[in-house]
């Protein structure tokens, strides 16, 4: 009944507009004005109008600088990110300057050249010479941009070796949450399948597979010692989510059925990282960055970077794939690991130390 | 045109106003279906960014008509990614492909020509009318069970494939392809029309470098659309394939919903591909009509010739062209190889190039102008300003290094509503500004345009520009709200500002809507020229008689931007500032465009 007179009253609303509408445009008529056709005075407000804009734009973006400026990411985390910086950087300084003199250009045009009756517009077709020369120098500018960016990108996506000697992980994503894995001891990832799923297998390890034995795997927090390289690949179990780690300026999609990767080197702590911003909460964090469902907005683990000794003794403490439960796997057949798996319970998936 | 069949249907209400095939019918069918989607999507916009903008607070209101999607007052978390993907979806390719190709490429391209209608009439009713079939079926699908598509508008699979992964990807979802699967009928009947009745039905005189700017882009635009929409055909077909005859080309490798799928050998990435070859296009097809609308109300208003003809032609090629070379440029983290993404980078960052020349000679067409500020001219100079401001973050974004870090956040989302949408949207507004009175025969009422321009072009930086803050603060999008990370706690402030601009934007738009209801019926009558233009359309009669022309088709003799055209002694060569394109030349005169 409520909403029936809101209705109503917006109706009655419009009928009013229109009528003084109306009532306006016969006094124009009989001032001789008209409400359509672009008077003088019309003219010249717009054309005042156009400066006023352009310094209200400019001080609204500045002012925004100014407020949020600080809101933004932080000095990169990483080793490659320090260099996208730079990159990000000179590319503003660039685009800024091209930002402000079209505006100016723009609206100072506009604001110069209103319609003055005695005057008449230059009849300007065309300049072969200018149009060369702003074709060319935006192309030059730009090649500048594309071969110092792709340089970047080459040393960003390198893949690492040997020599780097890093740590591996892999991230891997579900509707609505993150698992990291690690290899554990004997440095090698043991194989999986989405079909081994089952109760705290939740990873779909194949146990018959030794290599998986000393795998662990967390969830909620992930560490990582800094200064070392580490090697990341990416799964899905469902749909496509998207590791995001902004502060490393890192990201990878993880799509099902198959396997992506990224590699970056911590460079700054957790806790070096809270001095530098002055928040003493400050945490870094994985995000989900791709649309996945209704908690999309909700699925994060927590990054914990510090020294390789307390890294060192976290992993220690974690539990290896082989320690859940008091299963014993058999090398024969998985079906039989499977509905063991099956069987542990769900209190036990929160009591260990997921 | 067969005369003796126009008369019967002259006599018939529903041939004239239901089942017209006379293009200028069609072009207002479009206007309007368009416009109404558009109401909607906007509406959508404004009730999602009130969950934004003030997270996790109670709107009575939304509950009142909206039941169950916003429980208690609060839009629930699925039903917010159901508004996005709705409200991406019509505003992509509802308002801004079929609404603004449709209203003014039927509009125009007959009458800048110098054509009695398109080449097949019959063909362009039922563009229109498979068009308004699919947008029913859109809406329709808000209405069922489980909602509508809520994957966001690139319904990339798996989640848009398994009903299991989100409520929306169930009937609804199907209802989704279906309808653009009509959409993308619509659109080919449409853009075959269009490049068949430009090559063939221009009047004598009207070579390829004597029309007018806006045909050169809507004839480029339809034939990106042919080339780009099958492919979007095939990869929904796939889709559909997959979701109901349990085949796997874009699924392998799932549990979901506590069992393991038989699916296996497939790749999202294969979607992806598909999806961006239509996806990139896609922008173009947005943006290039904006920009031949407003080339040609730039001029017009600016009472001088456009600069540089020729090299706007070139550029509107040279963009279509490339346009077809940058789609995995939306790809650069899906782990494709470093070495695409490298091309990707390069071809992304040629597209720059054509459209910095297209900025130049926008504001040298400006320089020493004599320029009226009608509303259209206001929203064309405010074209340009969006055009440049989020075309250069596209620098950003198209740098497959930088695209990192801010790929997917809402520096995107400011980045193409800019650059896109805005664009996309002010040179809509600027061309019903410019041809409603060839549209309806009245005028709008320039007071209500100006207050109109004013508060659309604040509130839409007031809405988008705050955005680019929000991604590098690394917010990504998509998100029902940022409270679940401290790192974004002090970002509240900033969401409340745009949701508060978002408001202001809607009402803006009523005022705009109130302007075309109200002139439509009892808006002043149009004069024969009210802009004083050069184009064919303004000789054509006020009141609208099918074939256009009362007696023969005008010829044409010069190119349509002699705008302040002067003899040696400085007069005006024809004593006006303007020369239409059916003066003859004169004894020592020069026809500009060729
Ligand atoms: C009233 C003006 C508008 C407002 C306030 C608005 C606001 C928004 C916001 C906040 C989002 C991001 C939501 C999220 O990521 O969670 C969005 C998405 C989007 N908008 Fe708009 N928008 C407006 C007009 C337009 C226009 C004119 C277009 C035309 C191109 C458009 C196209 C899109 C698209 C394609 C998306 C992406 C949808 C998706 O993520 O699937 N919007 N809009
Ligand atoms: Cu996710
Ligand atoms: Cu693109």
């Amino acid at each position: 009944m409520f909403d029936l007179l809101i209705l109503v009253a917006v109706i009655l609303g419009l009928i009013a507009i229109a009528k003084v509408i109306q009532v306006l445009e016969l006094a124009n008529n009989v001032k001789g004005t008209s409400s359509y056709i672009v008077s003088e005075k019309d003219n010249r407000t717009q054309a005042r109008l156009m400066p006023v804009f352009l310094i209200s734009y400019f001080a609204f973006i500045i002012w925004q600088v100014v407020k949020w400026g600080d809101e933004m990411l932080p000095v990169s985390a990483s080793e490659h990110g320090v260099v996208i910086d730079q990159l990000m950087n000179i590319t503003w300084m660039i685009i800024i300057p091209v930002f402000i003199l079209t505006h100016i250009a723009l609206f100072y045009f506009a604001w110069k050249y209103a319609y003055d009756k005695n005057r008449k517009a230059q009849f300007y077709a065309h300049n072969s010479k200018l149009e060369m020369l702003w074709t060319s120098i935006p192309a030059l500018v730009l090649l500048i941009l594309i071969l110092y960016g792709l340089s970047v990108w080459g040393d960003v996506m390198a893949p690492l070796t040997e020599e780097d000697d890093p740590i591996e992980i892999e991230l891997y994503s579900r509707q609505f949450d993150w698992t990291a894995r690690y290899p554990g001891e004997d440095g090698v990832f043991g194989k999986s399948d989405v079909r081994l799923i089952a109760g705290v297998n939740m990873l779909g390890l194949d146990s018959t597979d030794e290599n998986a034995w000393d795998d662990k795997y967390v969830k909620a927090e992930f560490h990582i010692p800094v200064n070392r390289s580490v090697q990341f690949y990416f799964r899905s179990q469902d749909v496509i989510h998207s590791a995001y780690m902004p502060h490393f300026r890192a990201q990878m999609n993880c799509v099902p059925g198959m396997i992506t990767q990224f590699n970056f080197k911590p460079t700054i702590t957790t806790a070096e990282m809270r001095e530098i911003t002055g928040n003493p909460e400050f945490a870094y964090y994985l995000l989900c960055n791709k649309v996945c469902g209704a908690a999309h907005y909700n699925m994060k683990m927590e990054i914990i970077v510090e020294s390789e000794e307390d890294y060192n003794n976290w992993m220690n403490e974690q539990k290896e794939f082989m320690e859940y439960g008091k299963y014993s796997f058999s090398n024969e057949k998985n079906d039989i690991n499977k509905e063991v798996l099956a069987k542990s319970t769900e209190a036990e998936t929160k009591n260990s130390a997921l | 045109m067969s005369g003796a069949a126009h008369h019967h249907q002259d006599n018939d209400f529903l041939f004239k106003y239901i089942f017209s095939t006379d293009h200028k019918m069609i072009s207002k069918q479009f206007f309007i279906t368009g416009s109404f989607m558009g109401l909607i999507g906007m509406f959508m916009s404004t009730i999602f960014r009130l969950q934004l903008g003030f997270p996790g607070e109670s709107f009575p209101f939304l509950e009142s008509f909206m039941g169950n999607w916003a429980p208690d007052g609060i839009l629930s978390p699925d039903k917010y990614l159901a508004l996005v993907t709705m409200h991406g979806t019509i505003m992509v390719f509802f308002l801004l492909t079929a609404g603004l190709s449709g209203t003014f490429s039927n509009l125009l391209i007959p009458l800048q020509i110098g054509a009695r209608d398109m080449a097949s009439g019959f063909l362009n009713m039922l563009s229109y009318w498979f068009f308004f079939i699919s947008s029913c079926i859109m809406i329709a699908s808000i209405f069922v069970e489980g909602g509508p598509a809520s994957g966001g508008w690139t319904i990339y699979p798996p989640l848009s494939a398994l009903p299991q992964a989100i409520p929306g990807s169930g009937f609804g979802m199907t209802l989704w392809i279906v309808s653009m699967a009509l959409f993308i009928v619509s659109s080919l009947l449409g853009s075959l029309n269009y490049i068949v009745t430009v090559f063939n039905l221009r009047t004598k005189g009207m070579s390829m470098t004597r029309l007018p700017l806006t045909i050169w882009a809507f004839l480029t635009t339809a034939v990106i659309g042919v080339l780009s929409f099958p492919v979007l055909f095939a990869a929904v077909l796939l889709l559909f394939f997959d979701r109901s005859l349990g085949t796997s080309f874009y699924l392998s490798d799932i549990y979901i919903a506590g069992s393991a799928l038989e699916v296996d050998g497939g790749s999202p990435i294969l979607f992806e591909h598909l999806f961006w070859f239509l996806g990139h296009p896609e922008v173009y097809i947005i943006l290039l009509p904006s920009l031949g609308i407003t080339s040609e109300v730039v001029a017009t208003s600016s009472r001088k010739p456009i600069f540089g003809y020729r090299a706007m032609i070139g550029s509107i090629l040279a963009i279509a062209f490339i346009s077809f070379l940058v789609w995995g440029h939306h790809m650069f983290v899906t782990g494709m190889n470093p070495f695409l993404g490298a091309v990707f980078t390069f071809t992304t960052l040629l597209v720059a190039i054509p459209s910095a020349v297209k900025v130049f000679n926008y504001l040298t067409t400006l320089w020493k102008g004599n320029i009226k500020f009608t509303p259209a001219m206001l929203f064309a100079i405010g074209l340009v300003s969006t055009f440049i401001t989020g075309g250069l973050t596209g620098i950003i974004l198209g740098d497959s290094t930088l695209d990192i870090n801010v790929h997917d956040t809402y520096f995107v989302v400011g980045h193409f509503h800019i650059v896109m949408g805005l664009s996309g949207a002010f040179g809509m507004f600027c061309g019903i500004y410019h041809w409603f009175p060839k549209m309806y025969g009245r005028m709008l009422n320039k007071n209500m345009g100006y207050a109109h321009f004013w508060l659309t072009l604040i509130s839409s930086y007031g809405i988008f520009f705050p955005m680019h803050f929000l991604g590098l603060a690394g917010l990504p999008r998509r998100y029902y709200s940022n409270t679940e990370f401290p790192m974004f706690d002090n970002l509240y402030d900033l969401n409340e500002i745009v949701t508060w601009f978002a408001i202001l934007a809607a009402f803006a738009q009523v005022l705009f809507l109130f302007n075309v209801l109200y002139s439509m019926f009892k808006g002043p009558k149009a004069p024969q020229n009210p802009w004083d233009s050069n184009t064919l359309e303004w000789t054509t009669p006020v009141e609208h008689i099918h074939g256009n022309w009362p007696g023969e088709i005008p010829e044409v003799h010069r190119w349509p931007y002699d705008y302040s055209k002067v003899d040696e002694n400085g007069d005006y060569i024809g004593g006006a500032d303007f020369i239409p394109q059916t003066v003859p030349l004169g004894e020592n005169e020069r026809d500009e465009g060729h």
